[in-house]
């Protein structure tokens, strides 16, 4: 089986003038399987989000490889990029900084399909049915995203990833503003998509607790390198670092 | 959102109520100035260009609401004719230098890079000049007339609105709706368009509201030092201008005009201010 997402020694340092150059992404390398959940965890400032972004491509890695299906797109621009946004989509962690506060949600979600020259009716439609999947009814394509809650603003934002049809999402930290019972229906929700969409999730997250409920297997991150990885069971039970050891205390007690 | 101050909601409601008749009245006095300005010509009770000297330097009268110019022509018909002259050369040298320095902010912001840094390096030039100065060797190169001084005032006055515009652009382009934007596959052109236009538009338009009172004053006082509008076209500069001499003896022909630029720049004045406290709430908070 081929992974749908490979990257291979990504790394990213930044520099600035007069200061020691910054490793934030070390040499990173893992594959995606698919259908497959993988997990990144780590303290604040251990390069996921980082990661997250080379990945997206919202910013450009200094080495390494990322590959999309077989495709190497680590330097792929204009519209061989949009191209490979239909496969890869992600779910930022503010959920209302994510949709144009001048636009509707249903605006937002429609907007990949309207970049496809998809008619005014298919885009209602398909909107409609993303926001179904994703738990909210077809009127909070009317709604501005600070007229929803934080949990719906969510959904919506998932419904937005999911409209074009990809097969991976990128979820950043997709859970950590919502609070912890919108954060189990979000994770629910995940689940259940993962299931009747066939989705790969790249499952961003400090939290090992949410972590072990959603993820299939994890790298936990440390200073931009992978510490340590292996199944959640396996990483909370017999941490094999002291820094993966504190990530568990403070996800369990 | 509101700066972490807590404000009820009766509280914001009631301040949004105080806000609201302000601008409507602001609104109102500005739309009874362009339209006077628009139909001068069949408000004004006389030929503003009929010369007729038997009646030269007549103090304000009834039958002369602020009395007649060396000529005998009626000052107030020329006020009134020369707003067309005087309000919609600014509004359009605001227009054009709004919409030029918007376009070049945006592209700055956005792009970054090599433009970015030749863009802001003139701009920088443009802003260490004194405007007034700058356009006036601009005017004198290019010689007189209301047009020349227009493109000498625009040549120097648009940085500003590039540097609002960019620093706006800046703040939102790394937000993550931009993001969002650029995943769903929108092009760049398609992202500046949809996306970060509406949303820095609001600081641009209190730029441009705020700058008409300057501008006027400006193109003014090119007129004054006759680099603007020529006689005997009516502009409310070079009217001033032609009675400075007889001030101490005809006042009005000098305070007439005069009064016209302040009122009109007050208007705006005002109006942008409001505009201002409607758009952006924090600025108008009571500390």
């Amino acid at each position: 089986m081929k992974p749908v997402l490979e990257v291979r020694n990504l790394t990213k340092v930044f520099t600035q003038p007069g200061r020691p150059a910054f490793r934030a992404v070390d040499q990173i390398s893992f594959q995606l399987m698919p259908g497959e959940t993988l997990g990144i965890a780590g303290e604040s400032g251990s390069g996921k989000s980082t990661a997250a972004k080379l990945i997206a491509r919202l910013i450009d890695p200094s080495a390494g490889d990322i590959l999309i299906g077989g495709d190497n797109v680590t330097h792929a621009k204009g519209r061989r990029l949009r191209q490979v946004y239909r496969e890869l989509q992600m779910v930022f962690q503010t959920p209302a900084a994510s949709f144009d506060p001048r636009r509707t949600l249903g605006d937002g979600i429609g907007e990949s399909l309207r970049n496809r020259g998809l008619s005014r009716a298919a885009i209602r439609g398909r909107v409609a049915e993303t926001l179904a999947q994703c738990g909210l009814p077809a009127e909070f394509a009317g709604r501005y995203p600070h007229e929803v809650s934080g949990g719906q603003c969510q959904r919506a934002a998932i419904a937005r990833a999911l409209a074009g049809g990809p097969k991976a999402l990128i979820l950043d930290e997709a859970t950590s503003s919502l609070d912890v019972t919108v954060q189990q229906q979000i994770l629910e929700l995940l689940a259940g998509l993962r299931q009747t969409a066939g989705l790969s999730y790249l499952f961003i997250c400090h939290n090992l607790a949410l972590v072990q409920m959603l993820c299939d297997r994890v790298l936990v991150l440390r200073d931009g390198k992978i510490e340590e990885q292996g199944t959640p069971d396996d990483v909370i039970l017999h941490p094999q670092s002291a820094y993966t050891r504190r990530l568990v205390e403070a996800a369990f007690s | 959102m509101n700066g972490g101050k807590p404000v009820t909601v009766r509280k914001a409601k009631i301040r949004r109520d105080l806000r609201r008749p302000r601008l409507f009245f602001f609104l109102g006095l500005t739309a009874v100035l362009l339209l006077a300005t628009i139909f001068a010509d069949k408000l004004a009770p006389y030929d503003p260009y009929l010369q007729n000297y038997e009646i030269s330097f007549q103090p304000p009268s009834a039958e002369h609401l602020m009395g007649t110019d060396r000529y005998g022509r009626d000052l107030f018909s020329r006020v009134l004719v020369g707003a067309q002259t005087s309000i919609f050369s600014t509004l359009a040298l605001v227009g054009i230098i709004s919409v030029f320095g918007t376009v070049v902010g945006v592209s700055c912001g956005y792009f970054g890079g090599r433009l970015d840094s030749i863009a802001m390096r003139v701009s920088d030039v443009c802003l260490a000049f004194p405007g007034l100065v700058f356009a006036l060797a601009v005017a004198a190169l290019l010689n007189g007339g209301i047009v020349n001084a227009v493109i000498a005032l625009a040549v120097i006055s648009w940085p500003k609105y590039a540097r609002v515009a960019r620093s706006q652009t800046l703040a939102q382009k790394d937000s993550p709706y931009i993001q969002a934007a650029l995943l769903a596959g929108g092009t760049p052109a398609q992202v500046i368009v949809r996306h970060i236009l509406p949303n820095i538009l609001g600081p641009v338009l209190v730029t441009a509201m705020l700058d008409i009172g300057t501008m006027m004053m400006e193109l003014a006082g090119l007129s004054f030092l006759n680099l603007g509008a020529q006689a005997p076209t009516a502009e409310w500069g070079n009217m001033m201008s032609a009675g400075r001499s007889m001030l101490q003896i005809y006042p009005w022909v000098v305070l007439s005009p005069g009064l016209a630029i302040f009122i009109t720049v007050a208007v705006f004045n005002l109006l942008g201010d409001t505009v201002r406290d409607y758009i952006d709430p924090k600025n108008s908070r009571v500390k």
